[in-house]
């Protein structure tokens, strides 16, 4: 089935706005079916003669596992299959960096909710009944909960407690300056809580092999890790994207896809798969939980002369991305900000809490915290004001970063400060405000009298797509023909995993600029036929899938000037393109893209590398990142210090984006990443008491409503990319970087507490008075 | 787990005839109907266990409900139940039995959530889409009760749809437009 960029659907909810090339605010070609209910989400999937799996989980955080006995689940009339570790036929284990956790633990559990057995049955209450009914006898062993004991402790894994210690030293390491500031930070863990939960459907093949249709981030890499466990070729196990209902990271890892290919081999039919919300709370990573330490050094001018840090990075059971996390971690702890002298001391460690790996800012999140918590505390001690201090040290174009690695490509972290902080500010509060609107919201529990308003100022700097001598590429096909009555239609093949960002759009657009066709249609993403994508990772498919559009569609024009000059008898380089035909520069003459196309469609195939990164060498110095991109955020906030309640009133930002290629598209990354940013700030968590997840679900995990959402007034701050294409850089990650780090900043001026944790709990505040 | 006389486990018809019938305790009821969307719809051999929102999206094949959580946080399975707003996924499905559903499907036929769709789309309101289902009823409920509704009773109505992608922005953006729209043109 193709997604048609035709809007000629009249009926109602069909949208008719024209159609669009790069810039414009180009209509999603999901967009008809995911407003009528009718685009199909992985949960959606159905089939004849389908199962229903269910994963079983240990309950422990660490135990032993002493015995599996899957008859009392066999027993149950309707359950088809149950697997466990025993059942895997290739390897054991899978992993994103390297295979270090296992599909299903056999020997011990090293986190609470790690996967022992899954079941299939012919409806998901007889599924869960089979799952319980597994009888697993477990040996509980004191778990190591701690990152920092971690490192002293024995090991929890063959592997070792010590995912990568990175240490960066930069300049004179002796370097001191005439005012020192020093300050110790914690940021929780945090969950993507994306809304559609993980699900998928795998159905058996005539071949032996396996179709599996699920929502994930990057099909190729799940597809290797699923081959590599079922020991099977990997071109028998085909994948297909069905509706992905967000992901922000939680999808990069598997969870589910190797269970669902185990049983539907297992049971020769469909096996269907949805966690419900709690068990998508322990079926994928989460953001790493970190303890920091920074100190500063800075002239009295303001001139910074130094940054130490020491980052320590809970990693949790298994390895997942924690090693590129950690070395964003280090590479961007002293901020947007020229640091000649560093010495970062990171740390990404194995312990007993959940798996932790990729979510939004990747690791750039965390110290955001602690660098711009930095910052405020040396403009107090200098008597500067805070955002003239980042001003007078902001990076541009040339600067180096404590890498040593030179920025060659757009660095406005002026220009984006500077457009964060012009936005008016909001009216102050009143007692004629809506009770509604003060802290606390419909618990109408704050008097305007208590309410004290705080502003503060943060900014992050983040790379843009994959590091550290990653060989990063994406694969695109464009074909274009003759459609019914003539007319050009263009068809893009790739495994871009669309995860809610609109790189649909954007695709369309791209082959709309670069060949002049209305119609452009977009494949299904698959392995089957097509080179891998890459992840919707980073904030890199618009530069990487884009970027092999576009020169698929540079290759397609080529094509078109060679049968034109065929025809015409003349040389190539005498015909010039133009929107959607062809010129001979000599004689004037013009032939239209359904005449070129009359002898037959032409398509070409491109795999787009970025220009190459090298790995940190032994000091952390090295040219690790294609690029970075910048966002400064403001932020307005009313707090009731007795209740210890906040209420975000305002959030404006100013954001580096190299050139917008849909405005619209990217205003909505700017807002829905600044609500990820301030839910860290003030609500969300996973909390864990000694290993054990308290709260998975959406009763006490609280992710942002529109009451808990400001206004948000947003500049993008166009600079070319020169790399990049149509200069345009990621743009989903920097507004969840430092919204977050701003809301504390203003809750500080707010309440003048020194609150070094994220996110802020009530008791934060309201009882910071009465802590020893 | 229930326990009633009934014994078999749910599932289709075909296969259950299959089984053995000293299988865990589900009643299983032989057939009842709900009225979806204006018409009548028989649900045949479904354990009574089962939620509104399963039954619409397993058995009815009406998935434009959602099912994110399950548990009445989130807003994604929003239907309306004789013409009030519920989460789908806390009704069982045989509490609906005499009742009138409806659901974004039924919303989408009869056009009358039109302009909040095509809003949502201009406006920029949908990026995954998995919550936007939910929105489309919600808006609709809102609107058709309180046509003029300031921003902070927009956000509060709409305060119990969960959204991840958009920070709302867009949403609440195309609310408005609609507000104008049907202002201007005096629905």
């Amino acid at each position: 089935m193709l997604a048609s960029s035709a809007p000629t659907d009249t009926r109602p909810g069909a949208r008719t706005r024209p159609r669009a090339g790069v810039g414009a605010d180009a209509a999603r070609p999901d967009g008809v079916p995911k407003v009528r209910g009718e685009f199909g989400f992985s949960s959606d999937l159905w089939m004849d003669r389908m199962l229903w799996g269910k994963t079983l989980r240990s309950p422990h955080v660490s135990a032993r596992i002493v015995a599996v006995d899957p008859s009392p689940a066999l027993a149950i009339p309707g359950v088809r299959a149950v697997v466990t570790a025993a059942d895997v036929p290739g390897r054991p284990t899978y992993g994103l960096e390297v295979p270090d956790q296992p599909v299903f633990a056999s020997d011990v559990v090293r986190y609470h909710g790690e996967p022992v057995a899954a079941v299939a049955a012919d409806h998901p209450e007889t599924a869960r009944a089979a799952a319980r009914a597994i009888e697993v006898v477990y040996e509980p062993v004191e778990p190591v909960v701690d990152a920092e004991r971690a490192l002293d402790a024995p090991p929890l894994h063959p592997d070792g407690n010590l995912f990568r210690h990175l240490v960066i030293r930069h300049g004179d390491l002796d370097a001191t300056g005439e005012v020192v500031v020093e300050g110790a930070y914690e940021v929780g863990m945090q969950d993507q809580a994306f809304m559609g939960p993980e699900s998928g459907l795998a159905v058996p093949s005539e071949d032996g092999g396996i179709d599996l249709y699920v929502a994930t981030q990057w099909l190729h890499v799940d597809r290797d890790q699923i081959a590599a466990s079922l020991g099977m070729p990997a071109e028998r196990v085909r994948l297909h994207l069905a509706g992905v209902g967000g992901a922000f990271g939680g999808r990069e890892d598997v969870s589910l896809q190797i269970h669902l290919c185990l049983l539907a081999l297992g049971t020769g039919r469909p096996v269907k798969m949805v966690y419900s919300r709690d068990e998508s709370f322990f079926g994928h990573v989460h953001r790493h939980p970190a303890k920091m330490w920074f100190r500063h050094h800075a002239t009295r001018d303001g001139d910074l002369v130094k940054v130490e840090a020491r980052i320590v990075l809970d990693g949790g059971a298994y390895l997942s991305s924690s090693n590129a996390v950690l070395s964003n971690a280090a590479c961007f702890a002293p901020g947007p900000y020229r640091v000649p002298n560093a010495l970062i001391d990171a740390y990404a460690v194995r312990t007993n809490n959940p798996p932790c790996g990729a979510m939004r800012g990747f690791g750039a999140v965390q110290v955001c915290y602690g660098h711009e918590a930095q910052m405020d505390k040396l403009a107090a001690a200098l008597g500067m004001d805070p955002v003239e201090l980042r001003l007078h040290n902001a990076l541009e174009r040339f600067d180096r970063l404590v890498t040593g690695q030179v920025l060659t490509g757009a660095v406005p972290v002026r220009e984006c400060i500077r457009a964060a902080v012009a936005h008016p500010l909001p009216p102050a509060p009143t007692p004629l405000d809506p009770p509604m609107a003060r802290p606390g919201g419909a618990g109408l529990t704050a008097d305007h009298a208590d309410v004290r308003r705080g502003v503060g100022v943060a900014v992050s700097v983040k790379n843009v797509a994959y590091s550290e001598g990653f060989d990063d590429y994406a694969t695109a096909r464009v074909r274009l023909e003759a459609g019914v009555g003539g007319e050009p239609v263009a068809t893009v093949v790739a495994a871009t995993a669309e995860v809610g960002q609109g790189f649909v759009t954007v695709a369309q657009q791209i082959v709309r600029e670069e060949l002049g066709v209305v119609d452009v249609l977009l494949a299904p993403a698959g392995t089957n036929d097509i080179g891998s994508a890459g992840s919707s990772s980073a904030s890199r498919q618009t530069w990487m899938s884009g970027g092999a559009i576009q020169l698929a569609c540079a290759a397609i024009r080529r094509q078109l000037i060679a049968r034109a000059a065929a025809s015409w008898g003349c040389r190539e380089d005498s015909v010039e393109w133009g929107a959607g035909e062809v010129v001979h520069e000599g004689t004037g003459e013009r032939l239209g893209l359904a005449a070129l196309l009359a002898d037959g469609a032409v398509e070409a195939e491109h795999e787009h590398h970025h220009r190459p990164t090298v790995p940190l060498d032994a000091d952390g110095q090295g040219d690790a990142h294609l690029s970075v991109m910048v966002a400064a955020h403001r932020a307005v906030v009313d707090v009731d210090p007795g209740l210890g309640l906040v209420k975000v009133v305002q959030v404006t930002t100013g954001q580096d984006v190299g050139r917008a290629l849909n405005p619209t598209q990217v205003t909505g990354q700017i807002e829905g990443g600044i609500a990820q940013g301030i839910g860290l700030a003030v609500m969300e968590e996973i909390v864990l008491d000694e290993g054990r997840v308290k709260n998975p679900s959406f009763t006490d995990y609280l992710v942002p409503t529109t009451l808990d959402m400001p206004a948000v007034a947003a500049t993008l701050v166009e600079e070319p990319e020169p790399d990049a294409p149509y200069g345009a850089k990621g743009v989903g990650e920097p507004p969840a970087i430092s919204s977050g780090p701003a809301v504390l900043a203003a809750i500080r001026d707010a309440t003048g507490l020194a609150l070094s944790r994220a996110p802020v709990r009530p008791e934060d505040i309201a009882l910071a008075g009465h802590q020893a | 787990m229930t326990s009633h006389d009934t014994t078999r486990a749910p599932g289709r018809r075909e296969e259950l005839e299959e089984e053995p019938t000293d299988a865990p305790a589900y009643e299983v009821a032989s057939r009842y109907e709900l009225h979806v969307n204006g018409a009548a719809r028989t649900v045949e051999e479904a354990w009574l266990g089962e939620s509104l929102l399963y039954v619409l999206r397993e058995r009815l094949g009406l998935s434009g409900a959602k099912n994110a959580c399950e548990q009445g946080e989130c807003g994604s399975c929003s239907v309306l139940l004789d013409d009030v707003v519920v989460c789908a996924c806390c009704v069982l499905a045989v509490d609906a039995v005499g009742s009138h559903v409806e659901t974004v499907e039924g919303l989408t036929r009869r056009g009358v959530a039109a302009d909040i769709q095509t809003a949502l789309l201009d406006a920029g309101g949908v990026q995954c889409g998995f919550c936007t289902p939910g929105f489309v009823v919600a808006v609709y409920d809102l609107l058709r009760r309180r046509p003029d509704a300031g921003d902070l009773e927009v956000r509060e109505a709409l305060s119990g749809n969960l959204c991840r992608c958009t920070g709302y922005g867009r949403i609440l953006e195309a609310v408005r437009a609609v507000q104008e729209e049907r202002s201007r043109a005096g629905v």
